[in-house]
């Protein structure tokens, strides 16, 4: 089955993006494809490289750009919640003004369009949030 | 229905004000617009607040994006469902809600309530009649 999943909280203080990875984890090893991850709403804070979370405790930006790198997957962060919360990248950076970019490796920036796509292209679009 | 469409339902839970989701959800509704699907809106829970007359939250500092919800007819879109339980456990009628409208293709242009009140168990009829169901 080809699947879309989305992330609507930020890391830590809601589980779903933990859920979220767990699923995607699981739906890989089933053989499912996963056509397309989108983060929204404080989703987007998941793709933070800057997050240092203590040595004890998972690393969820590093789970998931790990994740994305070893299967090939699409890790898309809304462009307009990722401005409002501070996640540039290095072109947003530019475009804006600001010093500093933060993306995480295996995430790239781009619309809502993206969102909808996935829910006309995969079989189920799975949302995990509040 | 044509090849390729499908049925998106946006399901809003949540109060206009105290989160972003209410706002974030409508971004969403207003870009798929362009996709050309078959969309219907639901409002259940404090979502119904949502569509509650008068309210404004340029006081709190924020944007005041209700009168993005009347303009959701230009966008084609002319399906909205309003659960009758949620509107009646906060003590609304549909009186407290604003005139959504939009213009019937089908019927000369003319101007037509987009707001139908359904019972809970019509709302889980209606979320199992969709393809995608986008939930805030």
């Amino acid at each position: 089955m080809k699947l879309g999943i989305v992330v609507n909280e930020g890391p830590y203080t809601h589980e779903a993006s933990d859920t979220a990875y767990n699923f995607a984890v699981a739906a890989l090893e089933k053989g499912h494809e996963i056509f397309r991850i989108f983060f929204y709403h404080d989703g987007v804070n998941n793709a933070t490289r800057l997050m240092v979370p203590p040595q004890d405790d998972r690393h969820i930006q590093q789970k998931w750009s790990e994740l994305a790198e070893k299967h090939n997957l699409d890790l898309v962060v809304c462009i307009a919640a990722a401005q409002r919360r501070g996640i540039l990248d290095e072109n947003e950076m530019k475009r804006q003004g600001k010093d500093a970019e933060n993306l995480a490796p295996g995430f790239r920036i781009s619309g809502l369009g993206q969102l909808i796509e996935a829910g006309i292209q995969c079989d189920r679009l799975v949302i995990f949030g509040d | 229905m044509s090849e390729g469409v499908k049925k998106f339902l946006y399901v809003n839970r949540k109060a206009p004000h105290g989160t972003i989701y209410a706002l974030e959800a409508l971004e969403v509704v207003l870009i798929g617009a362009a996709f050309e699907q078959d969309v219907s809106l639901a409002f259940l829970d404090d979502g119904v607040f949502q569509l509650v007359k008068g309210w404004d939250t340029s006081e709190l500092g924020s944007k005041n994006f209700q009168p993005t919800y009347t303009a959701l007819g230009d966008y084609d879109i002319s399906k909205v469902f309003v659960e009758r339980e949620s509107l009646e456990e906060r003590g609304l009628t549909e009186a407290d809600l604003l005139e959504l409208t939009y213009e019937d293709e089908d019927d000369d242009w003319a101007e037509k309530s987009s707001i139908r009140v359904v019972s809970r168990e019509e709302m889980a009829e209606i979320m199992a009649e969709n393809d995608v169901i986008l939930s805030f």
